[in-house]
């Protein structure tokens, strides 16, 4: 019981720090250009109410949620949403390690957002634009964490241990971001991306099963190996496009898709 | 600009008439975001992820199958995502 329960808190806890560690690089990426160009004082107050607003909706709605909805019904709803959610991720991974969509590239990004940012000069005392570009870029690559920590965390009764490995991730990021002082283009994005994706698969496939009664063979223990299966499915999907566009080159041109997406 | 507006006539109700489209406005963008959130350019995955729950749902509503659901259930997912990524490609390769 023991193992099983602490096999689910390790893929939890790996699930959380990954993809808030995906989200943050590409927040940093923001940060670091908006410090760069408009200076650091208003970027950081940027930061700090960005993650204050996040850490509010995370205690705001997480023990909301654990409390008031019955917990069949929390895993169903929760386990369709991380389904839906991790098969997005999961798809977007296979194509760009298929060589089917662009990659995330944060040196175009970061010279972008500094390009933007250096029209228009910085202005003396508080910087309004550098503020709310910090403000969004934090703000918004954060929700996809908070929808993660709260719904992961509220199904497996580890909101607490949730919160604590997108903190840790965050932090982490930070700290990297200002000791290279530089947007983190060399991470290795687009496999993250493809850990949190089996990730949240499982754990949609797990929970959701779970709210219409499912029953699992060896309980939490059907987690790892469900990563393990879809881990599998995506290797022999994006061989599979690999051999199919081996075959049909002009394929790969039609890779002019939004450096966000 | 209208006649109404150019001789500084501003009637009041316009005023009330704000709140209701702010609200109005606030539900839309609520609902923009679960809407791209969820569904986006890939529908396919929303409808297959309920489809799949909705199996999983006959298939346990029998007791003996509450088991065998929890095979059936990753393969089922494996073919939606299979789907949408073929999907994707062709769109790209076309």
């Amino acid at each position: 019981m023991a193992t099983t329960t602490s096999t689910g808190s390790l893929v939890l806890v790996t699930a959380v720090f990954l993809a808030s560690a995906v989200e943050m690089v590409e927040a940093l990426t923001i940060v670091l250009a908006v410090g760069v160009t408009r200076g650091w004082k208003s970027a950081f107050e940027g930061v700090a109410v960005a993650l204050v607003a996040l850490a509010g909706l995370v205690l705001l709605f997480g023990p909301a949620l654990v409390h008031y909805v019955p917990l069949s019904v929390l895993r169903l709803v929760v386990g369709g949403l991380l389904l839906v959610f991790g098969l997005q991720w999961l798809r977007k991974a296979i194509l760009r390690a298929a060589g089917l969509k662009a990659k995330h590239d944060e040196d175009a990004i970061f010279a972008q957002q500094v390009a933007e940012l250096s029209v228009a000069a910085p202005t003396s005392g508080r910087d309004a634009t550098a503020f709310a570009v910090a403000f969004k870029g934090v703000f918004l690559e954060g929700l996809e964490v908070v929808v993660i920590v709260i719904t992961l965390g509220t199904t497996s009764h580890r909101l607490g241990l949730a919160a604590i490995a997108a903190g840790a991730a965050a932090l982490v990021v930070l700290i990297v971001g200002l000791v290279v002082h530089r947007q983190l283009s060399g991470v290795p994005e687009n496999a993250m991306k493809m850990g949190v994706g089996l990730m949240l698969v499982s754990f949609g496939t797990f929970w959701a099963a779970e709210g219409v009664h499912v029953t699992w063979p060896g309980t939490d223990l059907a987690i790892p190996a469900l990563v393990a299966f879809y881990g599998l499915v995506a290797w022999v999907l994006v061989a599979a496009l690999r051999h199919d566009t081996a075959e049909e080159p002009a394929g790969l041109a039609a890779s002019g898709e939004a450096l966000h997406d | 600009m209208t006649e109404d507006q150019s001789a500084g006539q501003q009637p009041p109700q316009v005023r009330s008439d704000d709140n209701p489209s702010l609200v109005f406005g606030w539900i839309r963008a609520f609902g923009r975001f679960w809407w791209d959130f969820l569904i986006g350019d890939t529908p396919e995955l929303f409808v297959g992820a309920v489809a799949v729950i909705g199996v999983l749902a006959v298939l346990s509503s029998k007791p003996g199958l509450r088991t065998i659901a929890a095979f059936v259930a990753p393969v089922l997912v494996a073919g939606v995502l299979t789907a949408s990524v073929y999907r994707a490609a062709r769109r790209r390769t076309s």
